[in-house]
């Protein structure tokens, strides 16, 4: 008997009688005033929020920011004008050395200030993990309480890859002492549009 | 101890040694543990996601015949190689093979349990293929050739002075540095090189999505996309038990995992790998190795419902003041010390008596496992078994003696705290084990039962 066979066989015999899946929670946590509480928890795990009233405004605060940086690179139409041109199709290795990159996500979730962004928004899936700063852009009114209300969003949409991404690359494995950039990105900044 | 090797008890004294240690050992991971109380306090559903969260697992182990197959074909249908291992040896040729047939002979590996528990690493060397660990922790304890001691936090029994000789000597930091923004910069650079030049990428599972075929790889570094992504050939690693029905559970399991974890409100990263990227070959091996036998054990298989969170070793008294290595076996504290004795009950017949079966780990669980009272029954069977200690043997048949008898219970108590108070010698001698290195507290003046019975004219 194959391997898989004989798996399926035994889970058959030993798992114990059916019991229902229970129904998703409700009422669960609702803020006032969701961006305010987005940007509060992104200030907690590294991040930095910047609600700007348009793309204008969002390109002053870019070119003030990552001044002089050689590759900054986009998947946003709007942006086109400040950042390199035809990266898209190139072997993800070569973005080893993107300085910036901008993308944007479907929304955001207040409780941990995750955003959502499945692959047709990164250009390329290692994009918002190799570059050394990552900005990504999110409309106001995309920006969710829960995560309850993020699966309800994503539903049944289809996708090769995403992910929920909540600040900068992290870790404490030493001593607990927090380092932003282990790997990816050292910061991460977010433009919510209004 | 009825092993030849050494016992939890005896790693434990070992580790003991340095009470310095042993204290920073333990407050470094209560401050952990405290963390996770403040970010499930911000929660006031936190309570009803446990249960929630516990129903759904409940559900999982009582249709995961269908589940597995149901996320088989789905994975299948999105083009993702399915493999079977019953066991470690299989899951490890299973690995072996891929990478044989694409000629590849050195990987990049981000955090998975499972690899530890199948002893990959040490397969794949000994055939000629190196293994780059890429979480920073697990990078640091596999230069010093120990294993991880944590499941989330791998290297929290080393100090940072420790780390900076290692990487002194492997990475060449400068002698003497010890700061971690400048160790972890110099891993940094290190592992951004093995992540540029690998074909290959091993990643854990944290879960497995039945109606959708996708999973979900969560880290705050990084490392399992910088490999995923870059890597000709993803394989990932997954037990049977890690299969979750749909995909909004997901929202209950990533509002669970990284607070009860480490306090934050998500990882960095909760990655969904629904189809190979194009050109790249992705395979997922489904992996047995003893949880269908779990699964089988009414009174255990309730452990299958291990989200790998990590928080019952944070908040174990005994976990914080023996550390990891003492459970000589992968997975530590409360919930290895339940699963270990599944796979090999001679070999592991000393862990479930490493808990003060204060219950503190139930409390804490995200999935409501009832840990302290499996250890308890663990400890039954071994004794019925004959594989514990004599000692404890005799201790245990007292205790159940004890418990089982109300009256009996009464003066023991009574006796006990007598002897606290006027005799402390008696208890605090080489003869108790529990006194080495503690100093026993002072003993109520009443129990709980006396006071309640004087207060409430009982
Ligand atoms: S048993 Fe519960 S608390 Fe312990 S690691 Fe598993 S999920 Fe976390």
């Amino acid at each position: 008997m194959s391997s898989r066979a004989q798996i399926l066989a035994r889970v058959k015999e030993n798992q114990p009688d059916l019991t229902v899946l229970p129904a998703d929670l409700i009422a669960l946590v609702q803020y006032a005033d969701p961006v305010e509480m987005f940007g509060k928890v992104l200030d907690g795990i590294g991040g930095m929020m910047h609600p700007v009233k348009d793309y204008a405004e969002m390109i002053g605060l870019i070119n003030t920011q990552f001044a002089g940086l050689p590759r900054i690179i986009s998947t946003i139409p709007e942006l086109k004008e400040l950042t390199e041109k035809d990266w898209e199709n190139q072997d993800p290795h070569s973005y080893e050395n993107v300085d910036v990159a901008i993308i944007k996500a479907h929304f955001g979730v207040a409780e941990n200030a995750a955003l959502w962004v499945t692959e047709s928004l990164m250009g390329q899936r290692v994009i918002p993990f190799i570059c050394q700063q990552l900005v990504v852009v999110v409309h106001k009114k995309d920006i969710l309480s829960n995560m309850q209300e993020a699966y309800q969003q994503i539903a049944d949409s289809v996708y090769g890859f995403g992910a929920f991404i909540a600040g900068p690359s992290k870790t404490a494995d030493i001593e607990q002492s927090l380092v932003l950039g282990a790997h990816g990105p050292k910061n991460m900044t977010v433009f919510v549009l209004a | 101890m009825s092993t030849g090797i050494k016992d939890h008890a005896a790693l434990s004294d070992l580790f003991n040694q340095d009470e310095a240690r042993v204290d920073w050992h333990d407050e470094t991971l209560w401050f952990v543990r405290a963390k996770r109380d403040k970010a499930a306090n911000t929660l006031e559903e936190w309570e009803a996601l446990r249960e929630n969260a516990s129903q759904i697992k409940d559900n999982v182990l009582s249709n995961l015949h269908d589940y597995l197959s149901e996320f088989e074909s789905n994975a299948q249908k999105n083009g993702v190689i399915v493999h079977w291992a019953a066991d470690a040896a299989e899951h490890n040729q299973i690995v072996h093979s891929i990478l044989k047939a694409k000629e590849i002979t050195r990987m990049v590996k981000s955090k998975s349990m499972l690899t530890e528990e199948c002893h990959l690493n040490e397969y794949l060397q000994q055939n000629g293929i190196e293994v780059i660990d890429t979480d920073l922790g697990e990078r640091i304890v596999q230069l010093a050739g120990e294993p991880p001691s944590h499941i989330v936090l791998p290297c929290i029994h080393k100090k940072k002075e420790e780390i900076g000789e290692l990487f002194h000597e492997h990475l060449g930091t400068p002698k003497g540095a010890s700061d971690p923004q400048l160790l972890t910069a110099a891993a940094r650079v290190h592992l951004r090189e093995k992540f540029l030049t690998r074909r290959a990428a091993i990643t854990g599972v944290n879960f497995a999505v039945a109606e959708t075929g996708e999973f979900v790889v969560c880290t705050n570094e990084g490392n399992a996309d910088m490999g995923a992504h870059l890597s000709e050939v993803h394989i990932a690693c997954m037990g049977i038990e890690k299969i979750i029905p749909k995909r909004a559970n997901l929202g209950v399991f990533l509002r669970l995992l990284a607070r009860s974890a480490t306090g934050q409100p998500i990882t960095t990263y909760s990655s969904h790998f629904r189809t190979p990227r194009a050109g790249q070959e992705m395979h997922l091996i489904l992996v047995d190795n003893g949880r269908t036998q779990q699964l089988g054990r009414a009174d255990f298989r309730n452990s299958l419902k291990c989200i790998r969170c990590g928080a019952c070793m944070n908040t174990c008294p005994v976990y914080r003041r023996s550390g990891g290595h003492s459970y000589h076996t992968a997975i530590a504290g409360p919930i290895g010390a339940i699963l270990a004795p599944n796979l090999d009950m001679k070999q592991y017949a000393d862990l479930p008596f490493a808990s003060t079966l204060c219950g503190s780990c139930t409390n804490v669980c995200p999935v409501k496992i009832n840990i302290h009272e499996q250890l308890y029954k663990w400890r039954q069977v071994i004794v019925k078994e004959g594989y514990a200690d004599p000692k404890k043997a005799i201790a245990m048949k007292t205790m159940e003696f004890t418990l089982s008898n109300p009256s009996v219970y009464r003066t023991a108590g009574k006796a006990g705290r007598w002897v606290m108070k006027n005799a402390p010698f008696l208890v605090n001698n080489k003869l108790n084990a529990w006194y080495k290195q503690r100093d026993m507290p002072t003993p109520p003046q009443q129990s709980f039962r006396e006071w309640y019975k004087k207060n409430n004219n009982e």
